[in-house]
């Protein structure tokens, strides 16, 4: 009975959304005129995932992220965070919630670990716990080297992971990371994205903003795609690629490409089919599944396959279909 | 309780960073001491022309001293918290629950123990120059320019989290301080000033105050100017911690 209650409740908290938002709206007046930086922004982020928001800078970005982490009021709408209300609720979602701003947050002057214990002791935790927790974070985040130094001598990789285990401290269920890899190298940024795989599999689940598609694609369970203020997009990064164009296989045969075209396109995976420079591209639904399908098809027409390929559309090719313009030119 | 707590966290925070750095610690100290090696001296001739208040040459000018201190020292403490809105600082602690006021008081705190210190170093430093005064009257004094200090960092706080930029809070908060100060009547009693300069420093709230340490210096205690220089400076520096803990609750860097 116990153990069936308990599984009863392990279930919900998976099928929870630790961020629910209705028509969440941010309006900035700057000079007499009124800006609208987020313009009703509805999402649905699922707990124990990695969330990404992507999008060129200016999209809106940090302002929903600070209006999600209590930084900011909203405008207009409403959202549940981690349960919790976000308007009538704050201090409870501040509880629940650790946030790591573009900007970090650590002093240069003070020392990692004095930075981390004072976190602490600001979420209500004694002396001796902050201690011990910050002892753990130190540990886990790999900055035994540094953690008894000034900031200012951090490398910028160490003073990311110096910022995230700040935010960690007290133990939050939902993670926010604003632009968590900009400035980094190649190497401390593959370095965080597994701290932050890591989270996710301790049960933390983590809300970040990037403009990078690397990022987005590696990283992120699911995304919403956020442009002049608003979604444009959202589901997991192979759930929106799909939905542009599908997947191309490309393939040479020896011989007659004619009846490789006549044999493939009635197949029910097949969206299109047709000869492209010299190769044949079959538009597939599922590259993944399509291909040992084409394989199978051929081999039993004896048609010999000399080069198989599959090749996907990139999250580039999703937000200029949405947007009408190319992620990355926006975003230089 | 808690807002209570959150202050002492973040006094310590604060207080930790000043004892760290013994720069501003030997600057802190060596200020005072400047004013009254290499200005005072000047003071025992000025104290002869007629019109010149009663008690000694310092008995007149360390109390205007200690409101200058008051006001300068802390007119700047908005520069260090500009640069922490610039290092993300100030939002890292907002997310937290702690208290707005603690963010202020906190910090406005450790202000404020630097200040106190100077004073008394000032005063007992001025002793043996001549200066007189009771121990009663070092307890008001202080007293009085621990709020003079409160009012003049919580304005300067306020102003920058409003500006969030060095370029436009130094001319600001400089050309608002001088002009206070000039009319306070920190430097030479505002009774040599002309009729027309005393009705303009009538409207301001720190030429109370000095009246006031000036009439503790002259063992006045219970003289109406002194309650009257500290309820005033009580209740700015009431009003002034109330806009600048409200300007950290919405701060947006």
């Amino acid at each position: 009975m116990h153990n069936r209650v308990m599984s009863a409740i392990a279930a919900a908290a998976r099928d929870e959304l630790v961020i629910e938002t209705f028509a969440l709206r941010r309006v900035f007046k700057t000079r007499g005129a009124e800006v609208e930086a987020v313009a009703g922004v509805d999402l649905k982020v699922p707990g124990g995932q990695i969330f990404g928001f992507l999008g060129p800078n200016g999209a809106g970005k940090t302002t929903t992220l600070r209006m999600l982490s209590t930084l900011l009021a909203p405008t207009s709408g409403e959202a549940r965070v981690a349960g919790f209300d976000l308007r009538r609720e704050p201090a409870r979602v501040r509880q629940q919630i650790g946030y790591v701003g573009q900007l970090g947050g650590a002093d240069p002057q003070v020392r990692g670990r004095s930075e981390l214990i004072l976190q602490g002791r600001l979420y209500g935790l004694s002396k001796a716990r902050a201690a011990e927790r910050a002892e753990e974070l130190i540990h886990t985040m790999e900055l035994e080297a540094c953690a008894d130094r000034r900031v200012s001598t951090y490398s910028g990789g160490q003073k990311r992971r110096l910022d995230i285990a700040i935010g960690l401290m007290h133990g939050p269920t939902l993670l926010y990371l604003d632009e968590p890899t900009t400035g980094l190298d190649p190497q401390s940024r593959a370095h965080l994205w597994d701290e932050v795989r890591a989270l996710r599999a301790g049960g933390t689940s983590v809300f970040l903003t990037t403009h990078y598609l690397e990022e987005a694609d590696a990283l992120c369970d699911r995304l919403a795609i956020i442009d002049q203020g608003r979604i444009v997009a959202e589901g997991s990064p192979d759930e929106l690629k799909r939905q542009v164009a599908g997947d191309v296989v490309t393939m040479n045969v020896s011989g007659d490409q004619e009846p490789v075209l006549e044999l493939l396109r009635p197949q029910p995976f097949v969206r299109e089919a047709g000869i492209e420079h010299g190769q044949l591209r079959i538009y597939v639904e599922r590259g993944e599944t399509a291909i040992p399908a084409i394989l199978r098809l051929l081999d039993s027409a004896s048609i010999n396959l000399e080069a198989i390929s599959l090749s996907r559309p990139t999250l580039d090719d999703v937000f200029l279909r949405q947007t009408g313009r190319p992620l990355r030119e926006v975003a230089e | 309780m808690k807002t209570l707590r959150d202050c002492w966290l973040i006094f310590g925070r604060y207080l930790d960073m000043l004892l760290h750095n013994p720069v501003w610690v030997v600057i802190g100290v060596v200020q005072p001491l400047l004013y009254l090696l290499l200005f005072a001296p000047l003071l025992k001739s000025v104290a002869q022309i007629p019109g010149f208040p009663r008690g000694g040459a310092y008995n007149v000018f360390v109390p205007g001293l200690l409101v200058q201190l008051g006001l300068f020292s802390a007119a700047g403490v908005g520069f260090g918290l500009i640069a922490e809105l610039r290092q993300g600082v100030i939002e890292r602690m907002r997310v937290t629950p702690v208290s707005r006021l603690a963010l202020l008081l906190g910090r406005a705190g450790r202000d404020i123990l630097m200040l106190v210190v100077q004073a008394l170093l000032l005063i007992v430093c001025a002793l043996p120059f001549g200066l007189a005064i009771s121990p009663p009257g070092v307890v008001i004094v202080l007293a009085l320019v621990a709020l003079i200090g409160l009012f003049t960092a919580s304005v300067s706080y306020a102003l920058a989290l409003w500006l969030k930029s060095e370029d436009s809070f130094a001319p600001l908060i400089f050309t608002a301080a001088l002009p206070i100060l000039l009319l306070s009547g920190v430097l030479l009693p505002l009774a040599l000033a002309p009729l027309w300069l005393r009705d303009i420093a009538k409207a301001n709230p720190l030429a109370y105050a000095v009246d006031a340490a000036r009439a503790v210096f002259n063992q006045q205690l219970t003289d109406p100017s002194v309650v009257k220089g500290v309820v005033i400076m009580a209740v700015l520096a009431g009003l002034a911690v109330a806009w600048a803990a409200r300007s950290f609750g919405r701060a947006v860097a």
